[in-house]
């Protein structure tokens, strides 16, 4: 194994063996900080593909996380009040089963990402940036002013939804379910890297003119990366409603889309475990931090303003010593 | 829908797009010049409403509180600029965007930690306090005129100072070759630090006028930021005259769409769902405006590269 899948593989080692001792401890709060700290890992795993590896810094993840929180929490919401989420075209029941929301979430994060990255993708540099901001700005302002599932508000279901064989309310339990998925995305983006298509796709971010040259068209290897990293990130929001039980405006917001690109950078961009060393991170300082005052998120900036401007590569390009990508 | 209820809808939106245009215009300015996307310019914004609102309830005079906010944001904006801003202007524009959403962080919790989350609330001078009869019996409040003719003043301002004088030639040098005007002894350093000051002093300014008819409270610079982001994608980033003309367009779609969109559906739909239908379609209007732009032209309207 080379050094960098050691890290990887330490890492994700270190998530699950928190959480054990957490358990053996009888410390279920720890246990629910750590699940946390895995759906935000997988939301940034959605989100390095595109940033990392492809080199697009979408600033609207919140917006396939939102979607993900929100088909979760409607079709909840649906399946509790036992009316229908749709009766146009075809007669769409509520449900609370989690193998039906994933896919449904995934589905439609996807569909939003195709829109979004279609439109944003005509742009680049810092266009890209911007329009991928405001895109997901507008679904905020969507969620806020359309009353019918809370608004402002947000919405509440008072019941986990539920997994086949498993109890979602123990937290040891849901915590499995998480660091299965976490663990499958990783996997998945360790694949995708490999693949044909993710040496386009890193082609294509490195020397663009030279990936035209040897005929991959950027566009459709990049839109492709783009819906695949909605869905991922659209999953983790699922999860996220779940955990809290409870969406709201706040999932789709900029500050949300800021968290999940800090996620990705603190623990190191176009790294594989770098999103989960970052989440990680992120979960223990605001912990740590948030003990020691009460304006903590100054604190986080300051460090945050540190790594930027004296450690670019992040936690997992310290741990590597410092080597490049 | 009477002419006059019209009439001052439009009035609003040029009001509202003239203050997006003052944070626009800086934003573009840093981007054009130095190539630097900056998230912090609404914490700037904001830097520039608290200013005011201390030294207006200090002193008793608004605007002693109106020049606090210029030389607060424009402070702000140096101090910013020379500890962290030009260490990034040669890195790329993630860390761009993350090292200003660090600033973010830092000012609005500082913020927060000096002035606590209530929203400070300002009371207008007492010259501007009333309400102007127009022309066509309209009658309307002699403040928000003041900000649009305080936007018109800052424009021709902006033009005269890019187009005709000397530091004008020098900014727009620096953004044509930065080498070439650093070769020809402009202290490049010195230029950069000026008109990242200029633009927060005008989101400063922007910052204090809104918080007079709105309130001051932390956070409030965010929403107005991606607003301005709207319009210069719109306008084309690094123009003045697309600042301009977007944050006029911006301005303008937003208010019209959330005053009469509603009422517009209600002519073919029951009252409530035309309701909720007009005002969420009204609050995603300038999102689809930008979108369109962005079909037609990439590099918005008045951009030369995308």
């Amino acid at each position: 194994m080379s050094r960098a899948a050691i890290i990887d593989a330490g890492l994700f080692a270190t998530l699950i063996a928190v959480v054990l001792v957490a358990q053996a401890a009888g410390e279920p709060f720890v246990i629910t900080l750590a699940t946390k700290a895995a759906i935000f890992a997988l939301a940034g795993v959605g989100l390095n593909l595109v940033l990392g590896y492809g080199g697009l810094v979408s600033f609207g993840h919140a917006a396939f996380f939102g979607i993900g929180g929100y088909v979760a929490g409607i079709l909840a919401s649906h399946a509790m009040s036992g009316q229908p989420v749709a009766t146009f075209p075809f007669t769409m029941q509520g449900s609370n089963e989690m193998l039906a929301i994933w896919p449904m979430a995934m589905l439609l994060a996807g569909l939003a990402a195709l829109a979004i990255g279609a439109l944003s993708l005509r742009t680049s540099g810092v266009y890209f940036i911007m329009v991928t901001l405001a895109f997901a700005q507008m679904l905020y302002y969507f969620a806020i002013s359309w009353p019918a599932y809370g608004g402002e508000d947000g919405l509440s279901f008072y019941v986990r939804n539920t997994f086949p064989g498993l109890n979602t309310f123990d937290p040891i339990q849901f915590f499995a379910i998480v660091a299965v998925l976490l663990g499958l995305g990783l996997l998945l983006s360790a694949l995708i890297v490999r693949s044909r298509f993710g040496l386009a796709l890193r082609a294509a971010r490195a020397a663009p003119g030279r990936a035209v040259a040897v005929g991959i068209r950027p566009f459709g290897i990049r839109l492709t990366a783009f819906v695949i990293s909605g869905m991922i990130t659209g999953l983790a929001g699922a999860l996220y409603a779940d955990l809290n039980r409870f969406v709201s405006p706040t999932m789709l917001s900029w500050h949300m889309s800021g968290e999940i690109m800090v996620f990705v950078i603190l623990g190191g961009i176009g790294r594989l475990a770098g999103p989960l060393a970052g989440a990680g991170a992120y979960i223990l300082l605001e912990h740590l931090l948030g003990g020691v005052s009460e304006y903590w998120q100054a604190l986080l900036g300051l460090l945050l303003l540190v790594i930027v401007l004296f450690a670019p590569g992040g936690i997992v390009g310290m741990l590597n010593g410092g080597r490049g990508r | 829908m009477s002419a006059l209820l019209v009439a001052e809808q439009v009035l609003n939106g040029l009001q509202y797009g003239m203050m997006l245009f003052l944070m626009a215009a800086g934003l573009t300015l840093v981007f054009g010049v130095m190539g630097l996307i900056n998230l912090a310019h609404g914490a700037l914004y904001m830097t520039g409403a608290f200013a005011c609102a201390a030294v207006a309830a200090a002193t008793g005079s608004f605007w002693l509180g109106l020049a606090a906010s210029l030389a607060a944001a424009a402070a702000a904006g140096a101090l910013v600029e020379l500890a962290v801003i030009r260490r990034l202007y040669a890195r790329d524009h993630l860390d761009q965007v993350l090292a200003t959403f660090a600033l973010i962080l830092v000012f609005s919790e500082t913020t927060r930690w000096l002035f606590g989350s209530f929203p400070l609330y300002l009371s207008l001078p007492a010259a501007l306090s009333g309400a102007v009869s127009l022309p066509g019996g309209l009658v309307y409040p002699a403040f928000r005129l003041a900000i649009i003719g305080i936007g018109i003043a800052v424009a021709a301002f902006l033009f005269w100072l890019i187009g005709r004088t000397r530091l004008g030639i020098r900014i727009r040098a620096g953004e044509a070759d930065r080498e070439m005007i650093a070769a020809l002894g402009v202290d490049i350093g010195r230029l950069y630090t000026l008109v990242f000051a200029l633009g927060a002093a005008l989101a400063g300014l922007a910052g204090a006028l809104v918080g007079t008819i709105q309130s001051v409270q932390v956070g409030m610079g965010e929403p107005v930021l991606i607003l301005a982001f709207v319009v210069i994608v719109i306008g084309g980033i690094g123009s003045i005259r697309g600042a301009l003309v977007g944050a006029l367009v911006v301005g303008m779609t937003d208010t019209l769409g959330k005053a009469f969109l509603p009422q517009l559906f209600a002519l073919a739909m029951e009252p409530s769902a035309a309701r909720a239908v007009g005002s969420a379609l009204a609050s995603m209007l300038i999102y689809i405006l930008m979108a369109a732009v962005l079909i037609v032209r990439p590099q918005g309207l008045f951009g030369a590269r995308a």
